[in-house]
């Protein structure tokens, strides 16, 4: 059984917390003492039934405010699959907390509401999503219970999103018409949209397909620690532990170490008390190499057969996530995998309008802000482009006033 | 189905460890907050797996509230010795001798509320950065928003509206001085990972986990086991009842709950079809809905 990950995007408005809420309750996911919370608390909904977004309400200025702020995670599991929610609000206010859930998500379920149809926060939200490289796709048109659950709106709304979808790059995207607030196709398939002929809602959460990157030329080892024990018996023992962030390692693999650029072979691969074959994307392992090099903490192993980029002058996505606006005269921090050193955002090349995708040549960039930055590091990173390998093509920009994590930067390529 | 991603225990035993090397790569003065429960316990093999044949890069802590399951103590003094790391353990009774907490009275008395100073005085006299903590997002609703990395002023207080984007895997463990940051392993663990975790990996654990015999008495509706800590009176009944606990904590503020289980597929058993939660059996929760979230900004775990 494996973990999917999913973010949902959507406002209070759209049935967000309802749909989530629906989900949970209907796949028997509450618990009894949660169950007693929900029916004590008075807020009804207008036919009297329990009000299922408080399930999702986590802070106390949220209850009062009635809007999710922050991202929520949720568990809950099936016979098939385990699922971690990451609940982000929908305003466009929030625009860095739905950057923040959307970075981990192999899923997003985006809403629309029947009677709306296509919004201007739907394409803010498929923007994102193309942004953040969110393999799959779910448009839940919510709320079908109020147009007579017309198979005709909901028809119209899949070829006006269908040519978000082409603009935006999103090729995987599933349409499911359903009612959180009835229930229609989110657990249960509905009798009332009988022509729709497609999975419900968690039956295709539980059966759609997730890859992992286990090619071995992408096979990318941030180095977290070296595991030294210096103890008489283990005198000579050095290995470099760290979690494979794509592709895949075997034993006897060629590797190269960056940014230094020496290379070794793999002698042995370790977790814990075994030793497996392959270490796989995901995995958290101890490396051993042939030869003595000096590799610390920041370093990466990569194979050698496909090396990354590596450079100080990158062209990067930013999406800027503090009240203080992007200073481009400071100095910053930028964190990408282990390693962390100084850096300047040197320029702005644009920014995106992200309601309507037009670009901006404002360069007064605030919080929320979206666009397209060239960034010069104080050392070279090694990196891939994110749409290549996400897991080897994010970082973050720190402020070294303030120590709180300012941007998020999806790298692009090397501009030296 | 896919197949070529990995279990899901493997997933979560995979991030645990990452994090953990985060911690000692970022951190000059970590702790593991050992509290005898199942998690912390988890915690700790984790922790031999992230950093075996080393030594752990930081002591276990243990703030001892004295109102104790013995039972608790008995498998922390065993378990140190088998692992051979350091035990550092902050007393309550010194906060109260020392005049910094006032024991509480009446007949909900604990001590739960006092070690949150002991905690934070413990961290001060060491200047521990980093405090590593087996809380889960599945617990509680406040604690379903806290991050992986989660950062304290020197009150030790969490602020839900200032907690820092996180974003991938890249955990920002920049702190000013008199900070430090709580760090949550399994945050993405649930309360059945854990045990079907233990289960696999063989994880000894106090015996108060599984059923057994025991003199208990009914406090607002749940079991309370009979103690010197607990302050009763003639009102109370002492009965023998067959017992077993989900959360290891203070004596006075944990309840059992009655069971048969005896063996741990048992408990996972009784776990998958229960349908109360964790943290449903502790009292602390009991008070108000915000209750948690109100503790967490005051610098308890």
């Amino acid at each position: 059984m494996d973990i999917l990950k999913f973010i949902t995007a959507g406002s209070v408005d759209d049935g967000k917390s309802t749909l989530i809420g629906r989900l949970l309750y209907d796949s028997d996911a509450i618990l009894a003492d949660q169950l007693e919370a929900l029916h004590a608390s008075n807020r009804k909904n207008d036919d009297g039934t329990i009000d299922l977004a408080i399930l999702t309400d986590g802070l106390k200025a949220e209850r009062e405010q009635g809007i999710t702020i922050d991202v929520a995670y949720k568990y809950f599991e099936t016979d098939k699959r385990k699922f971690i929610i990451a609940d982000a609000p929908g305003h466009i206010q929030y625009t860095r907390n739905m950057v923040t859930g959307a970075s981990n998500a192999d899923l997003a379920i985006i809403l629309i509401d029947a009677r709306k149809g296509v919004v201007e926060q739907t394409t803010r939200h498929s923007f994102l999503v193309s942004l953040l490289q969110i393999p799959k796709v779910v448009i839940a048109i919510n709320k079908m219970d109020m147009v007579d659950y017309s198979e005709e709106i909901f028809n119209s709304i899949v070829t006006d999103y269908k040519k978000i979808a082409v603009k935006l790059n999103i090729a995987d995207v599933t349409f499911i018409p359903v009612s959180a607030l009835k229930g229609d196709n989110i657990v249960y398939s509905s009798t009332a949209i009988s022509w729709y002929k497609g999975d419900s809602l968690l039956h295709h959460l539980e059966n759609v397909e997730i890859n992992r990157d286990n090619l071995s030329t992408h096979a990318r080892l941030p180095v977290q620690w070296v595991v030294r024990p210096q103890t008489d018996e283990l005198h000579d023992y050095r290995g470099y532990a760290g979690r494979v962030s794509s592709g895949s390692f075997k034993v006897n693999d060629k590797v190269t170490v960056l940014p230094s650029g020496f290379t070794s072979t793999i002698s042995k691969i370790e977790l814990y008390d075994t030793q497996p074959a392959e270490a796989l994307a995901g995995m958290s392992v101890t490396v051993h190499l042939q030869d003595n090099i000096d590799i610390s903490r920041g370093d990466i192993i990569v194979n050698s057969a496909g090396e990354p980029q590596l450079s100080s002058v990158i062209e990067a996505d930013l999406c800027w996530m503090d009240t203080r606006g992007l200073d481009t005269s400071l100095t910053y921090l930028v964190q990408h995998n282990t390693k962390t050193v100084r850096c300047k955002i040197r320029e702005v090349l644009h920014k995106v309008n992200i309601n309507t995708l037009e670009k901006d040549f404002d360069e007064d960039f605030k919080l929320n802000d979206i666009g397209r930055v060239v960034i010069k590091t104080a050392e070279p990173l090694a990196f891939d482009p994110y749409q290549e390998n996400k897991a080897n093509g994010g970082a973050i920009i720190i402020d070294s006033r303030t120590n709180v994590t300012v941007g998020a930067l999806m790298l692009r390529q090397s501009v030296e | 189905m896919s197949t070529n991603r990995l279990d899901y225990l493997d997933e979560l035993e995979a991030e645990a460890i990452y994090i953990l090397r985060e911690v000692a790569g970022q951190f000059e003065k970590p702790a593991l907050l050992f509290s005898g429960g199942k998690d912390s316990i988890t915690l700790v093999h984790l922790a031999l797996k992230a950093f075996r044949p080393g030594k752990f890069p930081f002591p276990l802590v243990h703030i001892d509230t004295g109102h104790n399951f013995e039972e608790t103590i008995q498998y922390r003094d065993e378990m140190i010795a088998r692992i051979g790391e350091k035990l550092i353990v902050g007393h309550v009774q010194d906060s109260i001798d020392e005049g910094k907490v006032i024991e509480q009275k009446g007949k909900n008395a604990s001590r739960n509320a006092l070690q949150t100073v002991t905690l934070l005085d413990t961290i001060a006299k060491n200047g521990f950065d980093a405090c590593i903590g087996g809380a889960r997002r599945d617990e509680e609703k406040a604690r379903a928003k806290e991050r992986i990395f989660s950062v304290r002023d020197e009150f030790g207080q969490w602020d839900p509206k200032r907690q820092r984007p996180e974003l991938w895997n890249i955990y920002n463990g920049k702190i000013h001085k008199g900070e430090n940051v709580r760090v949550f392993p399994i945050s993405n663990w649930t309360e059945l990972d854990v045990w079907n975790y233990i289960r696999r990996e063989n994880i000894p654990l106090p015996t108060i986990y599984f059923a057994h015999q025991r003199d208990c008495i009914t406090r607002n509706g749940q079991l309370m086991a009979a103690s010197p800590f607990l302050n009763m009176d003639e009102d109370d009944v002492v009965e023998r009842r067959n017992v077993r606990f989900r959360t290891v904590g203070d004596m006075t503020c944990t309840a059992a709950v009655e069971s048969y289980a005896f063996e741990i597929d048992d408990i996972i058993n009784e776990i998958a079809e229960s349908k109360i939660s964790e943290r449903g059996a502790r009292m602390d929760d009991k008070v108000s809905e915000a209750a948690m979230e109100e503790r967490k900004k005051g610098g308890y775990f």
